[in-house]
């Protein structure tokens, strides 16, 4: 197909269409993956309980996210009576729009990538930041009591977690020397022994453990937290409004699954020097690492809150720091090829 | 001090989480024990306490003799009895009323009826769609006891040693 020919036809209205076309290209799978994580979740957590998960819906219960879904959008978007109407229906949007947004500079292989931006990092970790606001904003809209106290424990979990995200982030600029993301995949080519999670492997584990409490998921689910507070920042959503939450959460997940694969285990490249690389690598990593989130989700209770606490700031604050500092010390030694 | 190295390196190689994971793990390939209802079914007890039914002598002569204890043993009052005495001198109910709204299944009432009249069955799978729908009379429950009879019958002989 000759995009020459459409660009000409459409003259100046040619820019926005083709970067619609774009967005729609990453969005659309997107969400089909989002909607499957859910199956997948149901099921291999199921699984987990000794259970078979849900087999219903079409062959083996395949088409239950439509069905979910279809659910979902009939049904009415509850307001009480006591939220502030604007921002309680804003904050799903804003909640939902950073889980999306992050995407454009996430490079699929070494061509594919909507936005080759030289400070993608820095942008993804910008972007992500901002999905706090919409379960802060949700928590104060509703007016509750128990949304309330989820969107503070999100808020404070997700700040103190920022940080040991940030300084993982850190030691893998420091190996790559760059803050562009395919510039950072390319750096780890060579093998699985190049990839980072090998140098910097406690920043690795760092960056996943904190990554789960980013996503506020088990074992750090505490604003969710339906034992004691319900279901958190969300109890007085429902329908579509609910399944905007839903589906920033599952975006976030496969996000933060993506980056991790991205930044520790060498994105789209093979991990035998032989074998092509491909978009289809990148794929089976973040699947393996979802699973990971969907496997700590079966296996351990949720976390006290002030273990939360005490876990981000007297734990993976120093371990970073110090990795950082022996990151940085042998980067000026002869075996700094190590960490390249 | 060998325990608090042991500790340390305990906590930092994360070796209590895999050790949970592993146990997660190996259940992911466990046998599943899900029974999928409407082609598999649970086993069911003969003594199995679910939809009531009034039973029939083989003559087709109805069990109940209007006694009223299950009325009286009934904990939730579920159960309204009127009687009469029929030409041939015999006592018979001309209402015999379960409301299973009320009804908890406890059983009490087949255990005490002295003739095995009322007895209870293992059908469980029957529904109201208004609320009288729930509540059987007689007739109702005399149609549950011709259809079951056999099943009934065969579950009376298989207790019998226990009762």
């Amino acid at each position: 197909m000759n995009l020459d020919y459409f660009a000409e036809l459409l003259g100046p209205a040619w820019l926005p269409v083709w970067t619609l076309a774009k967005i729609v290209a990453i969005v659309a799978p997107l969400l089909l993956g989002v909607a499957y994580l859910t199956y997948a979740e149901r099921r291999i957590i199921g699984y987990m309980q000794v259970r078979l998960g849900c087999n219903r819906v079409g062959p083996w219960g395949l088409l239950q996210p439509i069905a979910d879904g279809l659910k979902l959008m009939f049904k009415e978007i509850i307001i009480p009576s006591g939220a502030s109407k604007g921002l309680y229906l804003l904050a799903p949007v804003l909640a939902m729009a950073p889980a999306l947004a992050a995407w454009a500079v996430i490079p699929f292989t070494d061509t594919l990538v909507l936005a080759d931006v030289d400070a993608g990092l820095l942008l993804v970790m910008a972007i992500t930041s901002m999905g706090v606001y919409g379960v802060v904003l949700a928590g104060w809209a509703s007016n509750s009591k128990y949304a309330f106290l989820g969107s503070m424990r999100s808020a404070a979990q997700i700040v103190s977690y920022e940080i040991a995200m940030g300084f993982a982030l850190v030691g893998v600029l420091m190996s790559a020397q760059s803050l562009n993301l395919s510039d950072i995949v390319q750096a780890q080519s060579g093998g699985i022994h190049q990839w980072y999670w090998l140098p910097l492997f406690p920043l690795f584990l760092v960056y996943l453990i904190a990554g789960v409490a980013e996503l506020n998921r088990a074992p750090f689910d505490v604003a969710e937290g339906e034992s004691e507070i319900v279901a958190g920042f969300h109890v007085d959503y429902s329908g579509m409004a609910f399944a905007m939450f839903f589906l920033a959460e599952y975006a976030n997940m496969i996000l933060v699954a993506t980056l991790t694969s991205t930044m520790f285990l060498g994105g789209w490249l093979s991990p035998i020097p032989g074998l092509p690389d491909g978009f289809f690598w990148l794929a089976l990593k973040v699947s393996f690492i979802l699973f990971l989130f969907l496997w700590f989700r079966a296996t351990f209770p949720r976390y006290r809150y002030d273990q939360i606490m005490r876990l981000g700031w007297k734990v993976f604050i120093p371990v970073t720091l110090v990795w950082l500092l022996v990151v940085a010390a042998m980067l000026q030694t002869p075996w700094a090829y190590l960490f390249h | 001090m060998l325990s608090r190295i042991k500790h340390f390196f305990d906590t930092f190689l994360l070796t209590e989480l895999v050790r949970g994971m592993s146990m997660t793990g190996r259940y992911f390939f466990a046998r599943k024990i899900t029974v999928q209802y409407p082609e598999e079914r649970a086993p069911q007890s003969p003594r199995f306490r679910g939809l009531h039914a009034q039973r029939r002598y083989p003559n087709g002569e109805e069990r109940c003799i209007a006694c009223k204890l299950c009325e009286a043993v009934c904990p939730a009052l579920a159960i309204q009895i009127e009687s009469e005495q029929r030409a041939d001198g015999t006592r018979r109910t001309t209402r015999y009323d379960i409301d299973l709204t009320k009804c908890i299944f406890c059983g009490f009432c087949e255990e005490a009826c002295p003739v095995d009249a009322i007895v209870e069955t293992r059908v469980y799978e029957y529904h109201g769609e208004k609320r009288g729908d729930l509540y059987y009379t007689k007739e109702m429950l005399l149609a549950v006891g011709d259809k079951y009879e056999a099943q009934i019958a065969q579950d009376r002989a298989a207790d019998a040693r226990y009762r």
